[in-house]
């Protein structure tokens, strides 16, 4: 089985705080894997490091067989790995479909004066692009919505279109880093399905972070645990449940929307 | 389903392209009014009327707020699309300037060097046409703005403001003490480069009194800089841009180059700064060092947020407006209450009070701006029901 991407041995350090300690992590190629962990445990960290937003102290990141630790963030995005944020983070004051074609830029070619010029070349990539980003949105069902601010979307729509958005980039590896939150059981149950759609479609893999648990054991093939920035475990849904680092992880930690 | 929900964005987009349009047409409509009026219905007025108008809307002072409303729109690319702070932006007007002084006057005696010239067979200099050093000064601008863009755009923006005030003044310090650069007179010191030639346009030669002819070329320069606006905001580019304005972070996570994207603006809102520099040294017959000063860098920065960040029209609008405050509508209103009260109050001195006194209102009250992007009117009108919607805290 091969990986789509590798992390290896990944220290983050912020100042005295280990924030990820010495993790190692595979996301095997089209499967759907999980990182859990309670609060605080140094997921979207891991997350950070993994898009490059964050380098790590030590470790490497392998991406498609490259080794991207040192990559600026967009090279490492424009080489197909994408991510939606825990908070969700969209341009607001940009139409849905000029969100999704922002993430189409490193894949488009119109310069300055080929823009001015609306050269040939550069109406059919725009048209091109504009029927792309209107596609991913009927995908992820938010297309009566296009012309609309991001904004003023609802919030499960405003998800939906950070994965849309996250798809433009034409991933390899998709990152959710908890999608779900906010949603209640009903969207959380819809979600689920449209995760496997994505992966199914859209042929990519994907990571993600999750706190409910009914979602985790469901949806992933493989579950990590991270606690205090250590991964505790690994294993299938069956394996983790019935884990007792894990049980003693969150019971510890006792917050009332686990377990 | 699918040609409803096409319809429905596509309504949105072709309302934005109508309003851009009527606009336009306003704009092109009102230059041509306006140029007959001075033109042909001027001379025919009563004197006293003609009085007036020369009291409060003299034709020259026009088309210096067309190079106000130039710069201004190179400066609302920066500020206004890509939302960095420029604090410096007299830098390029005052490069612009000086390109028209070294390429289009007899400053460099030692050459003799001429490409589409109206100036005098027998004058020495490098003489260039109008229309070529438009695009020179443009450049030199733009290459400028990458130079000093590209290690100060790294910084937070705090930080990017400070720099490039700094340059702002530094720039026009060099263009003062550029008399004697070992040994070569790049600037002419103090007394700056004078005259220019005239523009070369088929059949004419405009010399500094040709107003009227001059105020369609700037209007030209004008249009230009608007349709470049909008066709870069349109686009590729113009969405990156805005992505950044919006949400830095999430734009490079989308795979959108800070760095290259934000030099782009810098480098383009830089080249209309060019091109506004050498309109100007046109329109004042020269270039003269101590006109540079950091009130125009705050200035075209007032026109940007009075008129509305980020939308030309308002952008355009805000500029005409101050410009004209500033050139005429001050000091004739002094003028006025002067001669009515007998007083001597100097208004004039009082316009950075008057502009510090409207932003802060601005700020208060209107902060998108008397003709504001539809972008922002919608996140500054907007009831607070659909803000809680943004998302998670943090
Ligand atoms: N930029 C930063 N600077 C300093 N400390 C940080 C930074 N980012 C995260 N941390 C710290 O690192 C630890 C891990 O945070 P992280 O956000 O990765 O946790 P998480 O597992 O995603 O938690 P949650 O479930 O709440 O999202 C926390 O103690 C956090 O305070
Ligand atoms: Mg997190």
């Amino acid at each position: 089985m091969s990986s789509a991407l590798l992390a290896e041995n990944i220290v983050v350090k912020f100042g005295g705080l280990t924030a990820v300690n010495s993790v190692t992590f595979d996301i095997p190629k089209g499967k759907i894997v999980s990182l859990i962990g309670p609060n605080g445990a140094g997921k979207t960290t891991f997350f950070n490091v993994l898009t490059g937003l964050y380098k790590p102290t030590s470790g490497t990141v392998v991406f498609d067989g490259v080794d991207i630790t040192a990559r600026p963030p967009h090279k490492i995005a424009a080489s197909g790995l994408a991510r939606t944020f825990q908070n969700i983070r969209l341009f607001g004051l940009m139409t849905a479909e000029e969100n999704v074609m922002v993430a189409m830029h490193s894949h488009l070619k119109s310069g300055i004066i080929s823009t001015i010029l609306r050269t040939p070349g550069q109406r059919r990539e725009e048209h091109e692009s504009r029927e792309t980003a209107r596609e991913l949105l009927n995908f992820v069902g938010i297309g009566k919505w296009a012309g609309e601010y991001a904004r003023n979307l609802s919030y499960g729509d405003q998800r939906r279109l950070e994965v849309a958005r996250a798809l433009a980039l034409k991933p390899k590896v998709l990152l959710l880093d908890e999608p779900t939150a906010g949603m209640n059981p009903q969207e959380s149950r819809t979600f689920i399905e449209f995760v496997y759609k994505v992966r199914d479609e859209q042929n990519v893999s994907i990571l993600l972070i999750e706190h409910d648990m009914s979602v985790v054991m469901s949806v992933s093939e493989r579950i990590t645990v991270l606690d205090q920035g250590e991964k505790i475990a690994e294993g299938s849904p069956a394996d983790i449940k019935s884990n007792q680092r894990v049980i003693e992880a969150y019971l510890g930690k006792s917050k009332g929307e686990k377990a | 389903m699918s040609i409803l929900k096409r319809s429905k964005s596509a309504t949105k987009a072709g309302a934005h392209a109508t309003s851009q349009r009527k606009w336009a047409i306003g704009f092109l409509i009102a230059a041509v009014l306006i140029w007959v009026f001075y033109t042909y219905v001027m001379v025919h007025l009563p004197d006293g009327i003609q009085t007036v108008v020369q009291n409060w809307f003299p034709p020259t002072s026009l088309n210096e707020a067309l190079v106000w409303v130039i710069c201004a729109l190179g400066l609302n690319i920066v500020v206004g699309y890509a939302g960095l702070l420029d604090l410096g932006f007299v830098a390029f007007w005052a490069i612009g300037g000086y390109s028209a002084g070294w390429f289009m006057s007899a400053f460099f005696t030692q050459v003799n060097f001429r490409v589409f010239t109206t100036a005098a067979k027998a004058l020495p200099g490098i003489h260039i046409s109008f229309w070529g050093v438009i695009f020179i000064g443009g450049l030199i601008c733009a290459f400028f703005g990458i130079i000093i863009g590209a290690p100060t755009l790294r910084l937070k923006s705090d930080y990017l403001a400070l720099v490039t005030l700094g340059f702002g003044e530094i720039i026009p310090q060099v263009f003062t003490n550029g008399s004697n650069i070992g040994g070569f007179n790049l600037t002419n010191g103090t007394q700056g480069i004078s005259p220019v030639d005239n523009i070369g346009v088929p059949g004419k030669s405009l010399g500094p009194f040709d107003f009227s002819w001059k105020f369609f070329i700037f209007v030209f320069l004008t249009a230009f800089m608007v349709f470049i606006s909008l066709r870069l905001r349109t686009g590729r580019l113009g969405r990156a841009w805005l992505a950044i304005r919006e949400d830095e972070l999430a734009a490079s996570m989308m795979g959108v180059p800070l760095m290259r994207t934000k030099l782009s603006a810098y480098a383009v809102g830089a080249f209309s700064g060019g091109i506004g520099g050498v309109a100007f040294a046109t329109h004042v017959n020269g270039v003269f060092a101590d006109r540079f000063n950091f009130s125009i860098s705050i200035i075209l920065l007032a026109m940007v947020v009075l008129g509305g960040m980020g939308n030309v029209w308002g952008v355009m609008v805000g500029a005409l407006l101050i410009a004209w405050i500033n050139s005429t509508g001050l000091p004739a209103f002094g003028d006025l209450v002067n001669n009515t009260f007998h007083t001597t109050i100097n208004f004039p001195s009082y316009n950075f009070l008057l502009f510090g006194g409207v932003l802060v209102l601005m700020m208060l009250f209107k902060r998108e701006g008397l003709i504001p992007e539809s972008r922002l009117k919608a996140i500054l009108h907007e009831s607070d029901d659909t803000s809680t919607n943004v998302g998670g805290s943090h």
